[in-house]
């Protein structure tokens, strides 16, 4: 039983795009994209400023319509379901400003953030803090990044590098199967984002992660396949050798650096 | 940083303070603090919409309308509620307050910050208009004047006992809402007042949690409807009336939003303040107005929120200073 849901889990992508496309009004912001992800896959997206890459992720998410396409997560179409409901078939996501909590201390975040797929989220008669398992599961996460001397601290007074890393410990509690990342290096100090390269790639291998990232240093670290986004359309799909070397990348995107 | 248990001791040796001193006070004062309480109850419905959802609801004394027109009706033209069906109707009138937020949350909750406080306070108004205007059932202008509080072993016409019953109401209304908002429902009204977007992204549905809560503030509204009504023993559109809507608002920015025990000390300083004020003189309502925007200009997070800023300027810098060196290097 187990073997076949396992070859069966990998032959069914966890993400695919078909044919997405969003107009708002005149403005053709994702035109035909095409998309596969596997289980384990390591992609990015790149593409200059309004490339239309953000755009893509709240299409994927569900926070914007789309306009024609389809979004299909295990081979289900999602298309029309609301993000809650994607969170729960296993996506995660985080963004590129960040959106944390900010008054809320950096553990209540997290167990927040636990408590999102699961159905004991309506319980109103009993104390929060009573949830052993749930506080033994946000201390792991919180450990693993760090973070744990930092718990009682509100979210607004960590340095902005904290919260971008608390943005995908946040985006990791959910035990998603895949995780789609919108820039995690913004605004980071190169220090800071060889840091998160490094996070990024001592995560889970079995996780399915999507970038976006204007870093390519991370891009080039953490990616095993790029696709070039321009003008809302995937011009170029290949690993990080060939996106590197393809004159046209250099020419819309390389090259105006 | 006080503990969370000596707050709760502050707060326990508050309630019993009332308990025993209020009786002791002579009839005004206690029919005074008797409906204080019971509008403590409507200011804190909506502190838990407005301090931990995030939403300020401009329509709540509907609910709270509702419940008092309940009573009203159901005990003068049906003689029910003046015996022991006195708690049946408790019961109706939680559960009318309820289902007529589950009606207007279907409208009010689709929109969010200004415009939801303009849905509210629009189907507020229609409640008013109904009050106002369905002479038959709620006597229009005039009111519903009934005749005395129910008995039932307990003689609530006895102001002291009834002081009692309300009191016990608040303190268990109190305790349910602590509860509540300290329960992993309570922490996601206020992941969702922190930052909607994110919670979706977790997978809540905001929606869903949104109308609970506006459901249950409902509910608490029509409680303290019921009460209100026997407190004083009549019913008009004055008591659906915007102001009252308002009032139970400004009550909790008064006090401080997101701390329950803010809404009821909002609303024990305006009562207070009205008795004192109204008899003194004919302009008080410049006074209470000068109140509010005072609070809304200097303490945003109202009186609760004192000693917190009091410590950030004892501090200062100092506090900034450890936040900045727990970073890591």
């Amino acid at each position: 039983m187990s073997s076949v849901s396992t070859t069966n889990d990998s032959a069914v992508p966890v993400l695919e795009l078909r044919g997405l496309c969003k107009s708002f009004g005149g403005l053709q912001a994702t035109r035909d994209v095409n998309l596969r992800i596997m289980p384990g896959d390591r992609q990015a997206i790149i593409g200059p400023n309004g490339a239309g890459k953000t755009t893509l992720f709240n299409l994927i998410t569900g926070i914007y319509p789309v306009t024609s396409g389809q979004v299909l997560l295990y081979g289900k179409d999602v298309t029309k379901w609301q993000s809650h409901e994607r969170t729960a078939m296993g996506m995660a996501r985080t963004f590129q400003v960040t959106h944390l909590f900010p008054g809320l201390t950096v553990l209540d975040n997290v167990l927040l953030a636990i408590k999102g797929l699961r159905r004991s989220k309506f319980v109103m008669w009993r104390f929060l803090s009573s949830y052993k398992e749930v506080y033994d599961k946000a201390y792991h996460l919180l450990e693993q990044a760090g973070f744990l001397d930092r718990k009682d601290l509100e979210v607004r007074n960590l340095s902005h590098g904290e919260q971008r890393q608390l943005e995908i410990v946040l985006g990791l509690a959910s035990d998603p199967k895949i995780l789609l990342l919108d820039e995690p290096a913004a605004g980071l100090s190169s220090g800071e984002s060889a840091e998160m390269a490094k996070f990024l790639m001592k995560l889970d291998p079995k996780l399915a992660i999507l970038l976006i990232e204007h870093d390519m240093e991370i891009v080039f670290d953490v990616a095993s396949q790029i696709s070039v986004l321009h003008f809302g359309q995937i011009l170029e799909t290949g690993t990080p050798q060939q996106i590197h070397s393809s004159p046209k990348v250099q020419e819309i995107y390389l090259g105006t650096d | 940083m006080m503990s969370q248990k000596i707050k709760i001791m502050i707060v326990i040796a508050a309630l019993v303070a009332v308990a025993l001193v209020v009786p002791q006070s002579g009839s005004f004062v206690v029919l005074l603090v008797t409906r204080a309480l019971a509008f403590a109850i409507l200011a804190m419905s909506v502190d838990l919409l407005l301090g931990y959802t995030g939403m300020s609801s401009m329509g709540q004394a509907a609910y709270f309308g509702v419940g008092a027109y309940l009573t009203a009706v159901l005990a003068t033209k049906f003689h029910i509620g003046m015996g022991w069906d006195f708690w049946l109707v408790v019961v109706m009138g939680i559960l009318i307050g309820a289902a007529l937020a589950a009606l207007f949350g279907l409208f009010a909750i689709r929109a969010g910050g200004v415009y939801f406080l303009m849905i509210t306070l629009a189907l507020g108004q229609c409640v008013w208009g109904l009050a106002y205007r369905w002479n038959s059932l709620t006597g229009g202008d005039n009111g519903i004047n009934m005749t005395g509080r129910p008995s039932f072993g307990l003689d609530l016409s006895n102001d002291v006992t009834f002081f009692y019953l309300v009191f016990a109401f608040f303190s268990l209304s109190m305790l349910a809402l602590y509860v509540l908002v300290r329960s992993p429902f309570g922490k996601s009204l206020a992941g969702i007042r922190e930052r909607e977007l994110r919670m979706q992204i977790l997978g809540y549905n905001t929606w869903l949690h949104k109308y609970i809560a506006f459901i249950i503030a409902g509910g608490f509204g029509g409680l303290a409807g019921v009460l209100w009504a026997h407190t004083n023993g009549h019913v008009s559109p004055e008591t659906v009336v915007l102001t009252t809507s308002v009032d139970a608002l400004l009550m909790v920015v008064l006090g401080g939003a997101g701390t329950l025990v803010g809404a009821a000390i909002g609303a024990a300083i305006v009562f207070g303040l009205r008795e004192f004020l109204s008899t003194l003189v004919p302009w008080w309502q410049y006074a209470l107005g000068a109140v509010y925007v005072m609070t809304i200009l200097y303490l945003p997070m109202g009186l609760m929120g004192i000693p917190k800023r009091w410590r950030q300027r004892n501090q200062g810098k100092g506090g900034e200073t450890k936040t900045l060196a727990s970073k890591p290097s």
